[in-house]
């Protein structure tokens, strides 16, 4: 037990981000009946303020790591990471929500102050040390996800969608609370690091076992890994564009956090006895996710299904249990943020109002169209199927090799061949994109506002200095990926 | 930085600056690929000029740091075998380019930005000497084929071009494991590193290992060669593609795989290399009589041509694994002379499709007519094509056939059947094109060469003749280069000395042959 229950200026600042994002969301919440209506984009800006803030803050604590409120929360290279990363999708995500909120005549202060409330939930999540804390905040960013997911209430689609993932989400959630129980049971403690030690010294039990199965449930269930991954397409489908690409970066990359911090620091003493189990769940999922999509013709659905395959690759790397594992992890989250959202928010702009236009065949004649929109959604898709000097490669370059040096050799030929088979789908886009006439009666493209061109070619630097550069953040990241 | 990153880099500048010229502006966009394209070649015969010819190693050498951990380097250098496909890849761009002169009407920009970033990613190709660096390249080019295709075509480009990106993906996810396998065991992506690293047995293979890492390397070049039974994409991604796309294709991107095998897959794993060449030399054979025989049934004319490569491409993987002297340097130089030659078949049948549009020869008839000086082009391109002496391809076939025959002669006598058939389906196939009745189609539509398809012509023949005839330009520096590789093949070769050869049960004496010093 720490000495003092006072905390120090140091331990402010090491939970800095999460308290700017709370107060700015509250903020947001207060100012929202005051504004008049022509003013509410104005809260967006408030919004987009906060969350640039709290990145200087989350990097301001990196400078300060360490431990702050008696060890629940724990700053350090891999929380940073994080942090920035889901700070960075929430900036993202709000860059592409100015014009389709507007567009869809839903312009109000609440989804921002939602989409704050999500990201310090994940921020809290990245950087918790302790099960009840991490709990918390994984609530606190799933809640406000469920709202976002249903967020425009006239929408059938949308309130399907929330309610689906609501009632999953709370149910995954309860898994996860009753490994959490167990495991408390069965150790004396919450702190990850005590349970660690914990589980070193005494042969684990049924009920470790139990905990570790019931915390797996709940942690795949979040991040859409097989067999717990069917809720994704429909809530991808269903959810506003800006949110579905919102979902498959944010909350997944914390939950992935937890995922790596549960697994490789609680669960250490005994995790490799669950290899196998990672192993078929992993490979499932890449082929679930790869061959499930070939047969899609609703965007959004068919990166619903792309998004669980991209799962099974990060959780290739988890299975090859190493720090060259976590390592992959992390980067290949952070190519996946760029290239998702951005390939989300092209697909929320061709999509007009009320998003009518959502069949792949809608993108048809784009590259004639408007070429440089085009361009940069075939950035991303030859990220997302890995073509070389992409971020995405990278990612897989790097979660393969994790896995060829933890002898994972089969599992990596099989994801490998299963990628091959995703190119297909992607090139379908492609094709459709470039090689095919525009419809006739084909609806003009509205203007593309400021803000979503800045998000568009954001992540399209972002996916190409990945994949030329990616030692601008390598270096960070191998160093981050020891933990504790 | 030297001659052969400017010949590099030169491509990917042109690429940029067309993407900054406005794209109404069509005729100044094919200037500017144009120039940028010769440009590039006359830098490119710096090469040979400076290239020290005797030397085996590599020359041209460049090796900066690009990614700090893992370690990546940009590694470039040529050697005698990489030399002369840089040079037939920078030569056929601008010929790429005068091809698509008229004959690309939309979207002019794309089309020629996308060929000169394959440009780039093809000469990457071949200079890349680490391993991530090529898988880099490698990838890269395969993307503007795919939408030279895909756009460009005719009409089942679609399907001809996701069928070509998902067969070679397929091979080159493999290769990519295997590079990381490699990786994880060396820690390193240098081919020369890792090469040393054999020699000195420092890294030493088990047999499943080197086997399997074997096969992910060949399953990845056999499909871009393309060896029988994997050729099934070439047909569909010939017919459609335009010309200068299907010249590329054919002259070059199926050079990659050749390239491959003798670059990685032949010094990197010779065991296994040794053990497997039995079956796919069986597989070579079929090819060859395979892909002539279809060829000879074929209608289309760009399809026949594509039959073609499979024929004469056997030949070349025919050599490669014969594991001789001669058939090593007659495969190089068969990979050259077929680049030339297919190639320009590609492109005369594009001038024939541009002015009948049509590639059916029933369609045709007495073109030799109403356009002398192009029946001439093409007669010329035929024999060179069939292997007339004299001409490029009866070289590399002919040494490809010696050193076939050097192991086992059943293999020269089956391979040769391969250019007896070349002859009759290209003999047929001109008769029926441009001799007899002319119907009134053609007598209409099909005029003669034009200044601008000649120039893009002339080179081409030029070149047969030149490889025909005075091969002493081409092979010392290929002869030292497969020399040196044949001699890293032997490295972990157990040696059999037997005095009477003769009385060996004949796989054996197969083997004894082999290990015969080579002759100069």
């Amino acid at each position: 037990m720490p000495a003092s229950f006072i905390p120090t200026p140091a331990e402010y600042l090491r939970v800095a981000p999460e308290i700017i994002l709370a107060v700015a969301g509250t903020l947001v919440m207060v100012l929202e009946p005051l504004t008049p209506a022509r003013r509410k984009r104005w809260l967006g800006y408030l919004a987009q303020a906060g969350l640039w803030v709290a990145l200087a803050a989350a990097v301001a604590a990196q400078h300060a790591p360490g431990a702050a409120f008696s060890g629940l929360v724990f700053v350090d290279g891999f929380a940073t990471f994080f942090r920035v990363l889901v700070i960075a999708a929430g900036i993202l995500v709000a860059l592409c929500s100015y014009g389709y909120l507007r567009r869809e005549e839903a312009d109000r202060g609440e989804y921002y102050a939602l989409l704050l409330y999500s990201v310090a939930g994940q921020c809290l999540m990245a950087a918790s040390a302790e099960l009840v804390l991490m709990f918390i905040g994984l609530e606190i960013s799933s809640i406000a996800s469920y709202v976002l997911a249903g967020y425009l209430r006239g929408d059938k689609r949308a309130n399907e969608a929330a309610l689906k993932y609501f009632l999953l989400g709370s149910f995954a959630t309860a898994f996860l609370l009753y490994g959490i129980a167990m495991l408390y049971g069965a150790t004396g403690s919450t702190m990850l690091e005590a349970i660690g030690g914990a589980l070193m010294k005494k042969e684990a039990g049924l009920l470790v076992s139990a905990a570790a199965a019931f915390m797996l449930v709940g942690l795949g269930f979040k991040v859409s890994v097989a067999p717990f991954q069917v809720w994704a397409p429909d809530v991808y489908q269903g959810a506003p564009a800006p949110v579905a690409a919102f979902l498959s970066a944010g909350p997944k990359a914390a939950a992935f956090a937890i995922f790596l911090r549960v697994w490789l620091v609680a669960f250490r003493p005994v995790s490799h006895r669950w290899e196998a189990v990672l192993w078929a769940s992993a490979l499932a999922t890449m082929v679930i996710g790869n061959f499930a999509a070939l047969t899609q013709s609703n965007v959004k659905r068919l990166l619903g299904y792309s998004s669980i395959a991209h799962a099974g690759y990060v959780l290739v790397a988890v299975t090859a249990h190493s720090e060259a594992g976590t390592a992959a992890v992390m980067f290949y989250l952070a190519a996946y943020v760029f290239m998702n959202v951005g390939a989300f928010a092209v697909v929320g702009y061709i999509a007009r109002k009320g998003e009518r236009y959502l069949e792949v065949d809608d993108l048809a004649g784009l590259g004639a169209r408007q070429p440089v929109t085009a361009a940069l959604m075939t950035i991303f898709l030859l990220s997302l199927i890995g073509v070389p000097l992409t971020g995405g490669f990278f990612g897989k370059f790097y979660v393969f090799r994790a896995a060829l040096d933890a002898g994972l050799v089969w599992l990596t030929v099989l994801g490998l061949l299963a990628s091959a088979v995703a190119a297909y789908y992607y090139l379908r886009i492609l094709v459709v994109m470039y090689m095919r006439e525009p419809a006739e009666a084909a609806e003009p493209l509205p203007p593309q506002g400021a803000a979503l061109r800045l998000a568009l070619w954001t992540c399209a630097a972002g996916t190409l200095l990945l994949g030329i550069f990616p030692s601008v953040i390598l270096g960070f990241v191998n160093q981050a990926a020891g933990m504790r | 930085m030297n001659l052969l990153d400017a010949v590099l880099f030169l491509p990917l500048i042109g690429f940029l600056l067309l993407l900054f010229v406005p794209r109404d502006r069509e005729e100044a966009i094919r200037r500017t690929a144009l120039v940028i394209s010769l440009a590039t070649f006359v830098l490119s015969l710096g090469l040979p000029l400076g290239f020290r010819r005797a030397e085996a190693g590599f020359q041209f050498l460049t090796n900066l740091p690009w990614i700090a951990s893992p370690p990546i380097r940009y590694q470039v250098g040529v050697d005698g075998l990489s030399l002369w496909l840089v040079l037939l890849a920078t030569l056929l761009t601008p010929v790429g380019v005068l091809v698509s002169w008229r004959h690309i009407d939309k979207r002019v920009k794309e089309f020629f930005a996308f060929f000169l970033l394959m440009e780039f990613g093809l000469v990457g190709v071949f200079v890349a000497l680490d391993l991530f660096l090529f898988y880099a390249f490698w990838e890269v080019s395969l993307v503007p084929m795919y939408f030279l295709i895909g756009v460009w075509g005719h009409e089942r480009r679609v399907y001809a071009a996701v069928k070509f990106f998902i067969y070679t993906m397929a091979g080159s996810v493999l290769m990519l494991a295997g590079i990381i396998y490699l990786y994880n065991l060396t820690g390193t992506f240098d081919y020369r590193v890792i090469l040393e690293q054999i020699a000195s047995g420092k890294l030493a293979l088990g047999r499943t290992e080197e086997r399997l890492l074997f096969l992910g390397f060949f399953a990845a070049f056999a499909i871009k060669v393309p060896l029988f039974p994997l050729h099934t994409w070439l047909p569909d991604a010939h017919v459609e593609a335009p010309t200068a796309g299907s010249v590329m294709l054919a002259s070059v991107m199926l050079k990659m795989g050749c390239y491959g095998l003798v670059r990685f897959c032949l010094p990197m794993f010779p065991g296994a290399a040794r053990e497997c060449a039995g079956w796919i030399v069986a597989l070579a054979i079929v090819g060859i009589i395979y892909g002539a025989l279809v060829a000879m049934m074929q209608p289309n004319m760009k399809k026949l041509v594509a039959y073609t490569s499979v024929s004469h491409l056997g030949f070349v993987v025919l050599g490669i694994f014969s594991f001789t002297q001669l058939g090593m340097d007659g495969a190089i130089y068969q990979m050259l002379s077929h680049g030339i030659s297919t190639g320009a078949l590609f492109i005369l049948v594009g001038y024939l499709y541009e002015r009948r549009h049509s590639l059916e020869i029933r369609d045709y008839g007495g073109v030799a007519t109403p356009a002398p000086n192009l029946a001439v082009l093409f007669m010329i391109t035929g024999l060179a094509s069939m292997g007339l002496p004299m001409l490029n391809n009866f070289v590399g076939e002919y040494l490809v056939l010696q050193g076939a025959a050097q192991v086992n002669f059943r293999w020269a006598v089956l391979a040769a059947v391969g250019v007896i058939l070349s002859a009759c389906y290209m003999l047929w196939l001109y008769q029926r094109v441009f001799f007899g009745e002319t119907p009134e189609e053609v007598r209409s539509k099909v005029g003669d060469v034009r200044v601008r398809e000649l120039a893009a012509m002339l080179p081409l023949i030029v070149l047969m003749v030149w490889m025909g005839t005075a091969t002493q330009t081409f092979l010392p520096p290929i002869s030292a280069t497969s020399a040196a590789i044949l001699e890293k093949t032997r490295v972990n070769q157990e040696f059999h000395v037997q005095a009477r050869p003769s009385t060996l049960p004949s796989h054996e004496r197969q083997r004894v042959v082999q290990e015969m010093p080579r002759a100069r």
